[in-house]
């Protein structure tokens, strides 16, 4: 068992609208990451994964707002810092993000190195720039990334050669972790591969000790991470392993969500596709009881009643259901 | 979907030689698509496969008659393809139509739904008939894709999902019955909960009415999942061509290989070291 | 629809600027309704009369007085000693009776008359002063033991046949009439201007002819615009390269210069409130077309138009339909700024006198002409330049205030 790294106990963060109502997008979350480990985070559109990743830096601007709960990083709270020491203490060195639209971000007029020497010289304002030079060119060597990028405006790299830019700079303090959303979507499949290559040598060579990967395209997922989350309006339906998940889902939304699933396989031309019908609760006002159990078609009355609490079994594997596994398992083997 | 539901392959319903569309002139000129041969069978479920950028877009609306070709011919159920004008071009687009990637930009939003069904309603020649009849043959195609036109009536596109839209775009196929149904990225902004449903229902579509269902997708999975026969386009040309299984699981342009490779899978490993 | 509009209420900006200018409307359709005197009728015989209540002196006179025990003297003097008087007097008082300047109290000038009365003797040796001060001094003694003079005044008639006076009637100081017992007079809220009319009168009307040309050129400007616009983005092509070429043909000539030789060029005798309205009309419609030709051509790729196109509809519905319901409010708002810089144009165009020819009917312009020419800025007399300033600033900035609202609406970059 590794250092655990990061560490969320029942994070509840909203949103205030215009209209001054509540929107619940991260209700209740605990998750735990260990050192070398990476966590994978799965959901369609809307259901909260992307408020997620900025909630857990502890860094809350309008319109989201912090509720209660807990975020731990490397042992230290940081829920009640205020926003001005999170910046200077926490992001970048503590936990570095990375969104997917990161590589338009960089400001076009200025060079590689100088974003490096920002946000080296904001951690560290002794650094020479000689120092900040020979360090960045030894981590771009070491990621593979050509030194002549250095001395580039962000406009002249490809997309998927930025977006790697910006992943290089982003964990030049070697974060303890990583929020990674939709890092690679919007790139070409080749560029992605890219991506996510360099994100595996980084946990590998250890730049960054831990990693959340936060996408809706799940063979990805499945690919990069070692543990995988679904999270449905909010709240996190079911935690297992990558292959357990991917292969063995438990809960009825992440069953129906791995039925989803079109690789360019041998024999995936038979698989049949599993449709979910209906959309989810709106978060304004979230159903009472199982937020999937409108959509569900293995719902009882009963789902309806209380909120569902979190079910562990022995492995550790969590999922959220009114249903015991051994029923679950029974009505996925009668079909 | 089994090789036995294949249907009949039978004749060619779209087919181009030569197909050229250039975009610009002197030095700013760009060739979007480059002499591109083709033909789609009546029936046949095809995906034309590209990354972004590869032109497929733009091959899309030279069939769809929405922009000019540069050079080449097309051919409409075996004739040379004539539209000319708004009337020769009215008629086109009774046999050929189109769902776009967006449900959200493809509605007007100043209208309600009632208008895009009532407009196919009239472009299928039935203007005249009594209102009666034509909410008969609405709430037939919204239950064809398992929505309930009385609830939709009167509605806003903005008050409904993406997933509903994307339905009611198929419900609006259904009416209109055309022989091609060209699908350019039908599912790619919608969940993936929602795309099982819209797939079946193309696939419906296409067993009830024999139509011939042409996907631009960028997603080699999906393509393969859902087509008879895929086209690979790589920067305006067709690099590979042939049947789903033969272009997939076999590849032969370098190009394929490539893509096949880099699209991360579940049961084979995904190799890393290839980039 | 009815979302928008209540959204459209919800921003402060466009509110304040919606109730300035529905004020501004209301004033020029209801005071015409009241004060029905016709706007231009030149009452007053000379320029620029202050603005207040004239009432007939010899019918003041006729009318039955009432006896007030008032201290008339103090406020005839508070009227009429001048501030300079008041220092002057001070002055002497303090160089030559010794009264230090801590005593003495310029605003009040019962103290400091008595003050002077006191100590003030024109035969004393006043050393250091020129003989005309000296002078000076004397007179405003004199003057001021008139205004504390609280005596009667006669009122005498002339025999038509002998041509003796006679006594008629003696006014004594404590009389005084009721302003509403006499029947002819007048008030100027804001005076009168240089041909003796009402300007509070005038400038409404003026209000309401700036507004009709701003409305009339706007109009027409929004209209060319649009429909070049609309043409332009939506065919492309040829037909784009041409209206685009005119259209930077137009903005490359400064459309003020082009509006001053247009009405030059047309002559006074033509140049009628209409004619203006429709050359400030056909000067100003160029950055609508190019803002709704960008518009339109980032719409016509929309899948919603290349979905409308498959449906068999026709150019004109396309347009019609699909174009110009995403524009509408656009269009709304370039309209406004169109009204708005109308009305500016007009005033600028009318102060260099290239304004409507007419005496007729007046405009924010033209009262500024007027005033200008007979420098009414000069002589102080504020009141015939100042309010149609104001009224010029207040319509472009409820306007201004109105388009800004409805940007930060219709504008989702720009919400808050």
């Amino acid at each position: 068992m590794g250092k655990t790294m990061l560490e969320v106990d029942h994070l509840k963060t909203k949103y205030i609208t215009r209209f001054g109502e509540n929107v619940f997008a991260v209700d209740g979350v605990s998750l735990k990451i260990e050192e070398g480990k990476s966590l994978g985070i799965a959901g369609e559109s809307g259901c909260g994964k992307s408020t997620l990743a900025l909630s857990l830096m502890g860094y809350y601007f309008a319109p989201l707002h912090y509720q209660s709960g807990t975020i731990k990083v490397d042992g230290v709270d940081i829920t009640g810092m205020k926003p001005d020491e999170i910046r200077k203490k926490v992001l970048g060195n503590e936990i570095a993000y990375i969104p997917q639209a990161a590589m338009n971000a960089l400001n076009p007029t200025q060079k590689i190195i100088s974003f490096i020497e920002d946000v080296i010289g904001a951690h560290d304002p002794s650094a020479s720039k000689k120092e900040i030079y020979d360090l960045a060119r030894e981590r771009f060597e070491i990621l593979g990334l050509p030194e002549s990028v250095l001395k580039k405006h962000a406009v002249e790299l490809s997309g998927g050669m930025r977006q790697r830019t910006v992943i290089a700079i982003s964990t030049i303090l070697s974060p303890k972790v990583l929020i990674a959303d939709e890092p690679s979507s919007a790139l070409d499949v080749t560029s992605q591969k890219m991506v996510i290559k360099m994100l595996r040598n980084l946990m590998e060579i250890g730049f960054i000790k831990s990693m959340i990967f936060i996408t809706h395209e799940l063979p990805l997922l499945y690919n990069v991470t070692d543990e995988i989350m679904v999270m449905y309006a909010g709240q996190i339906v079911e935690h297992a392993t990558a292959k357990e998940m991917v292969f063995d889902p438990l809960h009825p939304y992440s069953k129906g969500l791995m039925g989803s699933i079109l690789v360019p396989e041998k024999g995936a031309r038979d698989a049949k596709l599993t449709a979910i019908p209906g959309t989810p609760p709106n978060l304004k006002n979230p159903p009472k009881g199982c937020r999937f159990a409108d959509r569900c078609r293995y719902a009882k009355p009963a789902c309806m009643l209380h909120p569902i609490a979190e079910s562990r079994l022995e492995d550790g594997r969590m999922y959220r259901c009114y249903l015991e596994e051994k029923e679950l398992r029974e009505v996925y083997q009668d079909e | 979907m089994s090789e036995e539901k294949k249907p009949v392959q039978n004749s060619s319903c779209l087919s181009g030689t030569g197909v050229t569309k250039i975009f610009g002139m002197g030095k700013e000129k760009t060739v979007a698509v480059d002499h591109v041969d083709f033909q789609f069978r009546e029936g046949e479920i095809v995906s034309i496969v590209g990354e972004s950028g590869s032109g497929k877009t733009t091959l899309s609306k030279m069939l769809l008659g929405l922009i000019s070709v540069t050079e080449g011919e097309i051919c409409f159920q075996g004739k040379p393809r004539d539209i000319k004008g708004y009337r020769k071009k009215k008629e086109y687009w009774k046999g050929i139509q189109a769902i776009f990637q967006d449900p959200f930009s493809s509605f007007n939003v100043f209208y309600k739904i009632d208008q895009v069904l009532l407009d196919c309603i009239k472009m299928r020649g039935g203007a005249r008939l009594p209102y009666e009849k034509k909410v008969e043959m609405m709430t037939e195609a919204c239950r064809f894709v398992n929505l309930k036109f009385e609830e939709l009536t009167n509605k806003y596109p903005f008050e409904l999902s993406g997933g509903q839209m994307q339905r009611l775009m198929i419900a609006r196929i259904f009416l209109l019955k055309p022989a091609i149904l060209l699908a350019d990225e039908p599912t790619s902004m919608i969940d993936a909960c929602s795309r099982a449903t819209i797939l079946d229902m193309l696939l419906k579509l296409r067993d009830e009415t024999n139509m011939t269902i042409i996907f631009i997708t960028h997603d080699i999975g999906l393509a393969f999942y859902i087509s008879d026969s895929i086209y690979i386009m790589e920067h305006g040309k067709f690099v590979e061509s042939g049947t789903a299984e033969a272009v997939i699981l076999n590849p032969k342009a370098a190009y394929t290989k490539r893509l096949i490779n880099d699209v991360p899978k579940i049961h084979e490993e995904w190799d890393l070291s290839t980039v | 629809m009815k979302n928008q509009i209540r959204q459209i209420f919800h921003s402060p900006k466009f509110t304040v600027g919606f109730i300035i200018f529905a004020a501004l409307l209301v004033l020029t359709v209801f005071y015409p309704l009241i004060v029905t005197n016709d706007p231009l009728e030149m009452v007053g015989q000379g320029n620029f009369f202050k603005p207040g209540t004239y009432i007939s002196v010899s019918e003041a006179v006729n009318t039955n007085p009432y006896t007030l025990n008032l201290n008339a003297s103090s406020s005839r003097l508070e009227q009429n000693l001048s501030m300079e008087e008041r220092m002057a007097m001070a002055d002497w008082l303090n160089q030559f009776a010794g009264i230090s300047s801590k005593e003495m109290d310029v605003t009040d000038a019962g103290g400091l008359v008595s003050l002077w009365k006191d100590h003030y003797d024109s035969a004393s040796e006043q050393k250091g002063l020129i003989a005309a001060r000296k002078k000076y001094f004397s007179r405003l003694d004199k003057k001021i033991t008139g205004l504390l003079e609280d005596t009667d005044v006669l009122l005498a008639e002339k025999n038509q046949e002998t041509g003796e006076v006679s006594v008629k009637k003696t006014i004594p100081s404590t009389s005084y009439v009721n302003v509403k017992d006499v029947g002819s007079r007048r008030v100027f809220i804001l005076g009168t201007d240089n041909f003796g009319r009402d300007v509070l009168t005038e400038l409404v009307a003026a209000i309401k002819t700036s507004l009709k040309i701003g409305f009339i050129a706007g109009l027409i400007a929004t209209t060319i615009g649009l429909s070049l616009g609309l043409i332009a983005g939506y065919l492309g092509g040829i037909i784009d390269d041409f209206i685009l070429f005119i259209t930077n043909l137009f903005t490359v000539i400064p459309s003020f210069i082009l509006l001053i030789l247009i009405s030059y060029s047309i002559g006074k005798n033509a140049r009628g409130v209409m004619m203006v309205a429709i050359i400030i009309g056909l000067t100003s419609w160029t950055w609508t077309t190019r803002s709704v030709r960008s518009q339109v051509i980032s719409l016509r790729n929309r899948d919603h138009v290349n979905l409308s196109k498959l449906s068999g509809h026709s150019l004109f519905r396309i347009i019609l339909t699909d174009i110009l319901p995403y524009i509408a409010s656009y269009v709304v708002m370039a309209l406004i700024l169109q009204i708005s810089s109308g009305i500016l144009a007009e005033a600028q165009l009318s102060m260099i006198g290239l304004g409507p020819a007419t005496t007729t009917v007046s405009t924010l312009g033209l009262m500024m002409n007027w005033a200008m020419s007979y420098s009414a800025h000069l002589n102080g007399d504020w009141w015939a330049y100042f309010p149609v300033i104001i009224s010029i600033a207040l319509i472009s900035f409820s306007l201004n205030l109105m388009n800004t609202g409805l940007d930060q609406i219709f504008n989702p970059q720009l919400r808050e």
